[in-house]
């Protein structure tokens, strides 16, 4: 029997690289032997993302993308269908714990230089892949219809309108209509759940496939290609398989304790996940007192607002997000990690975490004179981490990296 | 004998290279005019025509336009000459604050001296403002000159929608492309803007 079976994937093996990505890629790709706890959330994005797929197709089943229906027919994937709330909140708590791991990931790269050269790609097709998260989060968010996708996206549209001259036009083409109707959401639907998961998957083998060129990262940032062994395998690391894949199942095991007790016992996140309004239907009528987004917005929108001027605010708020883009040249340091980064950098990394955070807060809060001031500052701090980085990393006092990890 | 060939084969890869991304445009067309207003929408946004002649002096009407109300109300030359009595009232008489298509033409805010168009939804939260026309004490305002109040959260606006100091709304009632052909208004069109 099993002869036959060794014959069967032999005849596979001739014909599709099985073996060699197999070694090439997991029981023979080398990673760092000796890194953190850091380290464990790309995986963790990983595994988010094949939830929010799984999740993503059964929710297309019963899901109905006219106006009068999409807002009923989550109710009735609430209500009717067997095991309907599971998969919805699932899919909810995914999103937003995806946002979550991926921007835990992103300050991993932040603390140790995982943009450094040669990675500069690996973080560019990441930046792009938060990108791209961004637009799936808020199309998604349009879906239900409620009057928290109303609203919010009547927020977000009319951003375009901001832009001069042919704003107001690029407004209609994208709704489609003159006001967010049930053709607005119809495209969303098919940009959500075709579209950017595309690009998304893509982007993600891409991130990967360069990744596994230029090889991981480590948080004290040697570079473990200095030292091979006779085999040229680098001597300070492990196979991925079975080491780091044993490592992240333990990783995966909290999370998803995590993820359960937030699935089961707080699905809307006290109204962060998803907010009170959007359990009432979409109504172009009637304003609801207060427009937040989602919290993993929230830094963004505090900006936006930061800033009197439309066109002003998205301006800031979209260089915000593309200033992660240049970091590789932005950082001017001789070390990666910020083990032995100088001072600067470690009071830099330490403003820009408090002033995102508080960005956060902010978003989420209604507008008062005081928030306004802070929202400011925090915007300036948030900028100014990123600009002033080409002269702190330059001209800072770094620590010495030792040969081996 | 080589170099020549490069140099032809390049010409050729140009030329065709041209020719194939000239199609593009072509081809992305029909992609992105799909997203334009379908036909059906544009007629469920089209503009709305009506008689404005058979309206009562006084007289307040409300039509539907895009899924907004939108309020007419044709004046009585006394209460047009009254319109400057409750001027410091009002949080921005001029509409500075907001983009007015018929700034300064007429008293009316619209383009007719004796009719007034803006849309009935306060810019509050959306509520619709009442209809209260008599110039008399009302609960919420003891020297009510005629006007409009928000039944939601008590926001007031004269009666050629401009919103009143120390209201929840922070605008005035805003004013949609219109136009007369004699007595017939059309809302949502404008030949001349």
């Amino acid at each position: 029997m099993s002869a036959i079976a060794g014959k069967f994937f032999n005849w596979v093996n001739d014909r599709l690289p099985i073996v060699n990505t197999f070694e090439r890629h997991l029981s023979k790709h080398p990673v760092p032997s000796k890194v953190n706890f850091w380290y464990l959330f790309g995986a963790l994005a990983a595994v988010t993302l094949i939830i929010q797929i799984v999740t993503g197709i059964w929710l297309i089943m019963p899901y109905s993308n006219t106006e009068e229906q999409a807002f009923s027919s989550i109710e009735y994937i609430m209500r009717d269908v067997d095991y309907g709330w599971v998969i919805r909140y699932m899919h909810t708590t995914g999103a937003s714990l995806f946002f979550a791991v991926v921007y835990l990931h992103m300050f991993r790269g932040l603390l140790y230089g995982s943009y450094q050269k040669p990675k500069e790609l690996v973080w560019i097709f990441g930046c792009t892949i938060y990108l791209a998260m961004m637009a799936e989060g808020f199309l998604g968010y349009v879906l239900p219809y409620g009057q928290m996708s109303y609203w919010g996206a009547q927020v977000i549209i009319s951003l375009f309108g901001a832009i001069p001259y042919i704003g107001e036009s690029l407004e209609l083409w994208v709704r489609g209509d003159y006001y967010i109707s049930g053709i607005t959401v119809s495209r969303f639907f098919a940009l959500h759940v075709v579209a950017l998961p595309l690009v998304l998957i893509a982007l993600v083998f891409l991130h990967l496939v360069a990744l596994h060129e230029v090889g991981a990262g480590n948080p004290e940032g040697v570079d473990i290609e200095k030292y091979l062994d006779e085999d040229g395998v680098p001597l300070d690391s492990v196979p991925f398989f079975p080491y780091k894949v044993l490592n992240a199942l333990v990783a995966i095991g909290v999370f998803m304790t995590v993820f359960s007790i937030i699935m089961f016992f707080f699905p809307e996140g006290g109204g962060y996940f998803i907010e009170m309004a959007n359990f009432q239907e979409a109504n172009p009528l009637v304003t609801p007192d207060h427009i937040a987004p989602v919290w993993y917005y929230a830094p963004f929108y505090t900006m936006l607002r930061a800033i009197p001027d439309p066109l002003g605010g998205l301006i800031v708020m979209a260089a915000a997000v593309a200033i992660f883009f240049v970091v590789p040249w932005l950082d001017r340091s001789k070390v990666a990690s910020i083990r032995y980064k100088g001072i600067f950098s470690k009071i830099a990394i330490t403003m820009f975490g408090v002033s995102f955070l508080t960005l956060g807060y902010l978003g989420t809060v209604g507008v008062t004179e005081v928030r306004k001031t802070m929202s400011v500052i925090c915007t300036v701090i948030y900028f100014a981490f990123f600009l002033l980085m080409p002269i702190y990393t330059k001209y800072e006092k770094t620590g010495v990296v030792p040969e081996r990890l | 004998m080589q170099e020549k060939d490069k140099t032809r084969r390049k010409v050729l890869i140009g030329l065709t290279s041209t020719v194939g991304l000239s199609g593009l445009p072509f081809a992305a067309t029909p992609f992105i005019a799909a997203w334009n207003p379908s036909a059906k929408a544009k007629a469920a946004g089209a503009p709305v025509k009506l008689d404005v002649s058979k309206m009562q002096f006084g007289q307040q009407i409300q039509v539907s336009w895009r899924k907004q109300p939108v309020f007419i109300v044709r004046h009585t030359k006394e209460s047009i000459a009254n319109l400057d009595i409750a001027i410091p009232k009002l949080a921005d008489p001029n509409s500075d604050l907001i983009d007015e298509p018929y700034k300064g033409i007429n008293a009316s805010r619209s383009k007719s001296p004796e009719y007034s168009v803006f849309s009935g939804v306060c810019t509050h939260l959306g509520c619709a403002p009442k209809y209260f026309p008599e110039v008399e004490p009302k609960p919420w305002d003891a020297t009510w000159n005629g006007g409009f109040f928000c039944p939601c959260h008590g926001s007031m606006f004269d009666i050629v929608g401009r919103v009143f100091k120390g209201v929840p709304a922070p605008t005035n009632l805003l004013v949609p492309p219109h136009m007369f052909e004699g007595s017939i208004l059309t809302i949502g069109e404008d030949k001349e803007l």
